[in-house]
């Protein structure tokens, strides 16, 4: 690890000033940023620690809920307001890692984690995200927990996130502080980015940005499912995952919001098949044809051909789980 | 005085048997666990010595030949002592052998070698100093595919009985596939570490090793100096599985840099390095052939495997070691072949051999009963030898055919045809296998003292890896001597003590524990002599000797301790009998329908291994062995990069060993039996018999369940999606 100063942020103000300045990053629960610095992925001069600053607490917002930057994941799995309201959010928090992290692990920290992409992990191989121009080893390596979706020749890391997976199907937003003091709320819709030639850009923070907080609109009810499909039972990344909030009403499928984790550089959504999906009635053949809809671009690299059928078939089965209908 | 046996034939007095103390065997939690758990065992990595400096070793990053390192710029920054370049091995030592590993003359031949270490004040200085050190290399092309590499075929590991063609060509019912498992990583807790220090010219290693008489004269010879000048103490091992039979570069490094700098010296390898400088489970392709009768009598058995490992190395993976008597069949093929590869160091893996081989073999006999329409226990029955089938030489005991039997009722086996039982989204279906493992003897010693106040201490080299050996030996002696297990102490894991077998093979119980049954013999008859009577007519217990309606205190007898040796080596028993473990996997699993997914929901195994030491390591180690078969049948496998072969996935988040909610409720019963031919002790190994053939119970599950044969391990979700898929079309 290279030696790198270290700052405790008295308040969030103070804290994204710091964060300007060159080689500075953020430290919250350090579960991803310590790992990635150990292995010297990442190797800032200057850490900048929010876990003393006031961004905890669940707060209501309007119908919706305010989550602060820093609640532990294990806090915002077990809120009774989300498990009542949102039980998509807390189904995928607890989907994700184990107990030890989730109780380290922030919000914001959560949305910011990095690739899984084994060569994104290892200084000794080329990878674009790391070095922009060095080459992508995965597309022609191991790529077995790569993207299918929304990939480019220059990148085909996927975003690890669970709960980024469930916010996207809940429409969350966030609430971004700038080094200047201006606050804006951005739709995690708009947040994150696809590679294109800029793999090393995963979203739209400025420098020294700070996530403050992530905002749920008002509850959609319906059912709602969180479902990740993994190499063992726990503590392992999704090849792929589903969420679904879907709600129906005199037989047509009244409210539907699905997320797709595992398959691309970012949550995926997929408006087009949820408005193919919307006011119809639901049928095993009207998912197959939302399925095939959704990977009619998906492509795979070898070892992540296999993704396109999971992905079908577990987006087919949510969705006949969500409106009980089965084959 | 010192009692030597060398065992040339069956041992059948049995005097365990007669000795009245009652702890033998029964479920004594091991004396080492209270420290254990507090935290108050040191470890390796724990040791903490005056004046102690950091060493971090450095990978190669290529392969090809090392030309030069940027030095200069490394030792200029800040706590930078040393940058050691020269004298790392290439690969760790393999197991049991007393020679120094190979050096690497001038070459990386694998992607992730050892080539060099870095010391400094503190950990983190070394370990920044060591990613900062640029390794000169230049590169040449990796040979990484076995099938386009130059290959050997060993002679001792080929067989040709009778004519295998012509039983293929007349059998009823023939089998001729070929299967593959991946390269395999022990991956134990404990990371491995060494700790070196200087006395003038005499070492002392603080390790985390297996056979400590061996890794003495390995690091002595690669250091150019005497093995008596070496001390190794390795008290507390986390798992080594195999890992740690030899000694690896972390050891010579800190033993190099330790005399360079007169300070001493801790190396620790991180996670990643342990999966690439310590040794991996060969990937092995296995064809497979059976040919069989009507009734299902084989007639043929075909075993070939291609294996690997680096140029050089001796050791190759003994895939076909159970083939050679598992099952009768009159012709018999054996082809062994060896690529020599530019990959990871291949070494034993808990059950070198029979782990992957009697694995892939009972998915075979899966396949075989399903072609013969027979129930897979029912057609196992029908093969069990009656001797040897190689020469002829009986068993000394095969206990096959009641692990079957015993396993299938207790499990309540029902055998159904595939795709009959569905709940929900999910198949559930059941699956069973064989489980064979030779058993083995090494030699070993061990001192015993008892003292007039009836406390007895046992003194060996022998470690503890996890295994439970501090228990059993306490156990065997308090036993012996009849004392209660508190009376007893057991000081393991320093190589000034009696040299023992160590921990390798599954033999360490059965041969450490017959050399403190001899050590305590021999006490037992000099007691029983100054009482003026045979040792067979002697009772010790709780601290007395009973003889003829007298009890006499210990202190009336000793004046003093009596300390003796116990000496136990092979003889000619192994090579009169066939010595070997038998038993059975049966389990249950759940494979989604819609995304390949497997859950196991249930497992049993019976076992038989002799003389049981203590019900409830021998257990815990049968848990062990069926967890490692759920995770080398579902999750395991370190993937090597297409190019240039590195271990892509060397941490545990993305190796995947099985977690907890991957292990079902596990069911072990360990059968009754004596095996008078092993050892004075009548115990054989236990440790790796519970994973011989234990994932073939879950691969034939998945089989059973939703009708996908998996021949390629892992079965991960994408394998089993694409074989439901095809049914499906
Ligand atoms: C072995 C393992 C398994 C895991 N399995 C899963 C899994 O199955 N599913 C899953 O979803 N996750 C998994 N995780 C990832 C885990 O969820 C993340 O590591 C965690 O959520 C990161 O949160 P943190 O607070 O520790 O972030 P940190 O490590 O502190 O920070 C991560 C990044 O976010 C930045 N950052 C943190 N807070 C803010 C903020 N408020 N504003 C701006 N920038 C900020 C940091 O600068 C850094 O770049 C796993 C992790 C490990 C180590
Ligand atoms: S997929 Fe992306 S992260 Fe992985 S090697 Fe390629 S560029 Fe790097």
């Amino acid at each position: 690890m290279r030696p790198f100063d270290y700052l405790r942020a008295e308040s969030p103000d103070a804290a994204v000033q710091a964060a300007a300045a060159p080689e500075t990053m953020f430290i919250a629960g350090g579960t991803n940023l310590l790992d990635l610095m150990k292995l010297e992925v990442l190797a800032p001069a200057r850490l900048v620690d929010i876990t003393r600053l006031d961004l905890g607490g669940i707060e209501a917002d309007g119908d919706g809920l305010r989550i602060g930057a820093l609640v532990p994941n294990s806090d915002l799995a077990a809120d009774p307001r989300v498990r009542r309201d949102y039980p998509l959010l807390s189904r995928a928090l607890l989907a994700g890692a184990t107990g030890q992290l989730r109780n380290k692990a922030t919000t914001g920290g959560n949305l910011l984690q990095r690739t899984r992409c084994y060569y994104f992990h290892d200084r000794d191989t080329p990878c674009n995200k790391r070095t922009l121009g060095d080459g992508c080893s995965a597309i022609h390596g191991v790529n077995r927990n790569h993207a299918i979706l929304g990939t480019s020749e220059h990148c085909i890391a996927t975003h690890p996130s669970d709960m980024a997976v469930a916010l996207r199907a809940l429409d969350a937003e966030l609430e971004l502080l700038s080094p200047n003091g201006s606050r804006r709320r951005v739709a995690l819709a708009d947040f994150y980015c696809l590679p294109g030639d800029t793999p090393h850009v995963e979203n739209i923070l400025e420098p020294g940005e700070l996530i403050t907080a992530v905002i749920l609109p008002a509850p959609v009810g319906g059912r709602q499912i969180y479902r990740k499909v993994r190499d063992r039972a726990s503590y392992a990344f999704a090849l792929v995952s589903v969420a679904a909030a879907v709600r129906v009403e005199d037989g047509l499928i009244a409210h539907v919001a699905l997320a797709f984790g595992g398959v691309a550089h970012m949550p995926w959504r997929d408006g087009a098949v949820e408005g193919f999906l919307q006011h119809q009635p639901p049928s095993p053949a009207l998912f197959a044809e939302a399925a095939s809809r959704l990977t009619a671009q998906a492509r795979g690299f070898g070892a992540n051909d296999f993704k396109i059928p999971l992905l079908q078939r577990t987006l087919a089965a949510v969705l006949a789980e969500a409106t009980e209908v089965t084959a | 005085m010192k009692r030597h046996a060398k065992i040339d034939g069956p041992q059948t007095d049995r005097r365990l048997d007669g000795m009245a103390q009652g702890v033998l065997g029964q479920p004594l939690d091991r004396p080492d666990g209270p420290l254990k758990v507090t935290g108050r065992a040191t470890y390796a990595a724990e040791v903490r010595l005056d004046r102690m400096v950091h060493g971090v070793l450095v990978r190669a990053p290529r392969v090809g030949t090392l030309n030069g390192f940027d030095t200069e710029r490394v030792r200029g920054m800040a706590g930078v002592l040393a940058v050691l370049t020269e004298g790392l091995p290439r690969n760790s030592a393999q197991g049991a052998i007393a020679k120094s590993p190979p050096g690497n003359e001038g070459k990386a031949q694998y992607v992730g070698q050892p080539v060099a270490l870095v010391v400094a004040e503190t950990l983190e200085q070394a370990t920044h100093a060591a990613w900062t050190l640029e390794v000169g290399i230049m590169p040449s092309i990796p040979v990484i595919n076995p099938h386009a590499a130059p290959t050997e075929f060993p002679e001792k590991k080929q067989r040709d009985l009778g004519d295998l063609e012509a039983a293929m060509a007349e059998a009823a019912a023939t089998l001729d596939e070929t299967y593959h498992t991946p390269t395999l990583s022990s991956a134990p807790m404990e990371p491995h570490a060494s700790i070196a220090e200087w006395d003038g010219e005499r070492l002392t290693l603080h390790g985390a090793y297996q056979m400590l008489k061996f890794n003495r004269k390995q690091l002595a010879e690669a250091l150019g100096i005497d093995p008596s000048a070496v001390r190794v103490l390795a008290p507390y091992v986390g798992g080594g599985f195999g890992s740690k039979l030899g000694i690896s570069a972390e050891a010579v490094g800190a033993a190099l840099a330790a005399r360079m700098l007169g300070r001493p010296v801790s190396v620790v390898m991180h996670r990643r390095q342990v999966f690439e400088m310590t040794t991996r489970r060969s990937q092995t392709q296995q064809r497979i052939r059976l040919a069989a009768d009507v009734d299902g009598h084989l007639l043929g058995i075909g075993h070939d495997a291609l294996v690997s490992n680096l140029p050089g190395e001796t050791f190759s993976e003994p895939v076909q070691q159970g083939t050679d008597f598992n099952y009768a069949a009159p012709n018999r093929k054996v082809v062994h072949e060896v690529a020599r590869l530019n990959l990871i160091a291949c070494g034993s893996v808990r059950a070198p051999g029979e782990a992957v081989g009697v694995t892939m073999f009972e998915v075979a006999m899966d396949e075989m009963a399903h072609r013969l329409n027979l129930d897979p226990v029912e057609f196992r029955l029908r093969n069990i030898p009656d001797h040897d089938p190689l020469d002829g030489k009986p068993f000394s005991s095969n206990m096959l055919a009641q692990a079957l039997t015993e396993g299938a009722q207790r499990f309540g086996w029902r055998h159904q045809p595939p795709r009959s039982r569905r709940e929900g989204e999910w198949w559930i279906g059941t699956g069973m296998s064989a489980a064979v493992r030779v058993n083995m003897l090494t030699e070993s010693e061990a001192r015993v003292t008892l003292t007039p106040e009836g406390r007895a201490k046992v003194e060996t080299d022998m470690t503890d890896i996890g295994t439970g050996t501090y228990a059993i030996l306490t156990q065997i002696a308090a036993e012996m001597l009849g004392l209660p297990v508190a009376q007893v102490e057991t000081v393991l894991g320093d190589t000034d003590l009696p040299p023992a077998s160590g921990s390798g093979g599954s033999f360490g119980a059965a041969s450490s524990g017959s050399s403190v049954y001899l050590a305590c013999l021999e006490i037992r008859s000099q007691i029983a002599a100054r009482l003026g009577i045979a040792e067979e007519d002697l009772t010790l217990k709780d601290g007395h000797a009973i003889h003829a309606n007298r009890t006499i205190p210990l202190s009336q007898i000793l004046d003093a301790p009596i300390t003796t040796e116990g000496h136990v080596e092979p003889g000619d028993s192994g090579k009169i009998a066939r010595n070997a473990t038998y038993g059975a996997h049966f389990a249950e699993v759940a494979v989604n329908d819609v995304t390949g997914e497997t859950r196991v929901r249930r497992m049993l195994g019976t076992y038989a291994c002799g003389r049981v030491l203590n019900v409830k390591t021998a257990t815990s180690q049968c848990h062990g062995g069926l967890i490692w078969g759920i995770g080398m049948a579902l999750t395991e496998e370190l993937i090597h990069d297409p190019r240039d072969g590195h271990a892509v996935n060397r941490d545990l988040a993305e190796f995947h060993i099985p977690v907890n909610r991957d292990v079902p409720d596990l069911e072990v019963y360990l059968l009754p039996e004596r095996d008078d031919w092993a050892n004075p002790i009548q115990s054989k190994g236990i440790g790796e018999l519970s994973i011989c053939g234990a994932g073939a119970s879950v691969i034939n599950a998945i089989h059973a369940a939703c009708g996908v044969r998996i021949r390629d391990l892992p079965a991960t979700p994408d394998k089993v999606l694409a074989g439901l898929m095809q049914i499906e079309s």
